[in-house]
């Protein structure tokens, strides 16, 4: 038995092994040979890449005309006596993003990680040197702020309150419901603001948010009906799905803002924001079925047996077992679908509407400011890459909460 | 006897007159769609209440399929099936019905994996049978119990062995109190260590009086368990005897050839 006993004292991996950094460098930077070479090429290459838009960024380009029209950029031509209320809205947000998150975490050991507080960090900073009026700048710390405390009291109350995380998925509801009436106005003796006024990075958020909302769930029963046993039921879906799949999004737009005017009389037009949202929705709608049936299939037969087997009628079947299982094995597809809904808002300043990307042409058209395009579209690029970055690091870190349990 | 026949059932006798009778099979036909292949030429079997039946046979011989047509699973095109008075038809009602009385335990186990144990077990008594919740608990930690995973009841089906999943879908199939169980191969997709356990577990179910129905190529467990034993070969029911007459005594040469591969 002795002889089994492991000598403790010297047994780890050969010096060569160990991973300091210079064995990482050595290991995956320059060797063999030609890795080196490969290296040294593309290291000059972004190298050079980085010393030219740094000289253009600090030397050449001229940033004042984002801060000179950073309220345009962001909700463009939208009463600004009524800003209170968009800052009720993104309040509302803030609070159930926190909740949300701390629920999901609820059992994390630690709900503020090193990385997490970086970050947080980070987006401190960035919210103060944002270049706007110093009541907003601090207005945006408390919103961090208040998701940070959300976020604990999410957790502890996720600890006791098993059903809070049902409740804070209808609560999402109620924010979504609550902020279209917060920017629309018109009920409870609030002012109405016409569509026409929702503008910059406001109507793009607005669209994409009401698009995914909406598209969802019609991608979803297109994909049940898809699979559906009816004939005409699926046939139905197929030709919607094959239809729209076969069409640019930019034909969709353009049909739904200047053919669908000339067949309706003057006042059953239908409001041009709607009209975009209700082309954005159909279109994503059958990525989504497709992305969804691809999950469907990716469940085995067994199961659906074993439910039926166990007397659950089709319907419990499919809500039950299958679509919770299909809706979590396709999570990036549907997340990536979002991203490129998100992204595809900005065919909307093609047939007219002022999004981000509309208003920012509107702005390039100031003769203050022509020739800007660079400075301009950098910091679109960078507000883009901002939403799509954090929703698919959001959809990553849900994936990974979500498989945890198996 | 106290038993009450259902309301609105036909007694139903079989060939040998006996009318507890928990399964009737008539001359089950059966095409599939895809190929024409005609897997079920004309099963007949019947089962009475509290009775262990095994049904063996090589692969491809129609024995899950038919099986299978006692809850519906499969369709059949001919022929006749009564699952405790109840005729099997198109009639979803009368399936959903049936349904609830058979239970069933697969060869893959079939567990739902984004549930847990208990949940697994708790699902069918609360959205089938109407249960409350803590009611449909209590029943799910009493069968976990009797298969003996109590201790597991909070994990995912993918954190336990073979063994234990195969018994936790036995004590899924029992939660909902049915009068037949069916059996598909429930050993089959087994590690050998495994096997016992679940085959034990089977053996205090048919000593406690449940009607079971086993697709199974255990014989240990055939000769100490079962009451009769039958062999399907090409969609046909071949021979039909208590399980000594069966692995001793065997009086068709396809049961002979049978035994001689598998023993």
């Amino acid at each position: 038995m002795t002889a089994l006993t492991p000598q403790t004292a010297d047994f780890g991996p050969p010096a060569a092994m160990r991973d300091t950094p210079i064995n990482w460098l050595k290991k995956n930077l320059f060797s063999p040979w030609y890795n080196t070479i490969i290296t040294l090429v593309i290291g000059a290459i972004a190298l050079y890449a980085a010393y030219t838009f740094g000289n253009w960024a600090l030397t050449t380009a001229q940033w004042d005309v984002i801060p000179r029209n950073l309220q345009l950029l962001m909700v463009g031509r939208y009463p600004s006596e009524l800003y209170w209320r968009l800052w009720v809205l993104l309040g509302l947000v803030a609070v159930f993003s926190g909740l949300s998150w701390g629920v999901v975490a609820r059992r994390a050991p630690q709900l503020y990680s090193r990385n997490i507080l970086i970050g947080l960090a980070i987006a401190a900073g960035v919210c103060l040197l944002v270049p706007t009026p110093l009541p907003y700048r601090l207005l945006l710390l408390a919103l961090l702020l208040v998701i940070a405390i959300t976020a604990w009291v999410g957790q502890q109350a996720g600890q006791r309150l098993p059903a809070l995380g049902t409740w804070i998925s209808f609560g999402w509801f109620g924010v979504f419901v609550t902020g279209l009436i917060l920017i629309g106005g018109g009920f409870f003796g609030l002012e109405s603001v016409g569509t026409n006024e929702w503008q910059g990075l406001l109507l793009t958020a607005l669209t994409a948010a009401i698009s995914i909302v909406l598209c969802f769930p019609i991608g979803v029963i297109v994909a049940l009906g898809r699979r559906s046993p009816l004939p005409i039921l699926r046939w139905l879906c197929v030709a919607y799905i094959e239809v729209i799949r076969g069409v640019p999004l930019i034909t969709i737009l353009f049909m739904g803002q200047v053919m669908i005017p000339l067949f309706l009389p003057e006042g059953m037009r239908p409001d041009r924001v709607i009209r975009a949202i209700v082309g954005l929705t159909l279109f994503s709608s059958a990525y989504l079925a497709e992305n969804v049936r691809g999950g469907l299939q990716s469940i085995p037969r067994g199961q659906g047996e074993a439910a039926r087997a166990l007397g659950l009628n089709p319907v419990l079947t499919v809500s039950l077992i299958v679509l919770p299982q299909a809706l979590k094995a396709v999570i990036p597809a549907i997340v990536g679908q979002f991203i490129s809904l998100f992204q595809d808002t900005t065919l909307l300043a093609i047939v007219g509407l002022v999004e981000l990307l509309g208003i920012s042409n509107s702005i390039l058209a100031n003769p203050q400011f022509l020739g800007r395009f660079s400075e301009v579209y950098l910091f679109d690029a960078l507000l883009f890459w901002g939403f799509c970055y954090a929703m698919s690091a959001a959809s990553r870190w849900v994936e990974a909460k979500v498989n945890v349990d198996h | 006897m106290t038993y009450q026949e259902p309301i609105g059932a036909t007694k139903t006798v079989d060939r040998a007159g006996r009318s507890d009778a928990m399964i009737v099979a008539q001359d089950v036909e059966k095409w599939y769609a895809s190929n024409q292949f005609h897997v079920l030429r004309g099963v007949s079997l019947s089962i009475h209440k509290g009775e262990v039946v095994v049904v063996m046979g090589p692969s491809g011989s129609g024995k899950s399929t038919f099986i299978r047509t006692f809850n519906a699973l499969e369709e059949y095109q001919k022929g006749k099936i009564t699952i405790d008075g109840i005729e099997l038809s198109h009639d979803l009602k009368k399936i959903d019905e049936i349904r609830r009385e058979v239970g069933m335990v697969f060869q893959q186990f079939n567990l739902f994996p984004h549930m847990t144990v208990l949940q697994n077990v708790m699902l069918a008594p609360i959205w089938v049978r109407r249960r409350k919740k803590a009611e449909a608990e209590a029943i799910a930690m009493q069968l976990l119990e009797k298969v003996g995973i109590l201790e597991q009841a909070k994990k995912f089906p993918g954190q336990l062995s073979g063994g234990q999943q195969q018994r936790v879908a036995i004590a899924r199939a029992l939660a909902m109190q049915p009068k037949i169980m069916l059996f598909d191969e429930p050993t089959s997709a087994l590690d050998p260590e495994m096997v016992r356990e679940v085959l034990d577990t089977m053996r205090s179910l048919a000593k406690e009086g449940m009607t079971m129905v086993c697709v199974t190529h255990e014989v240990g467990f055939a000769r100490e368990v079962a009451d009769r034993v039958v062999l399907m070969a090409d969609g046909l029911l071949v021979e039909e005897a208590p399980p000594e007459e069966f692995f001793n005594n065997p009086r068709h040469d396809r049961t002979k050839q049978f035994l001689s591969q598998i023993l």
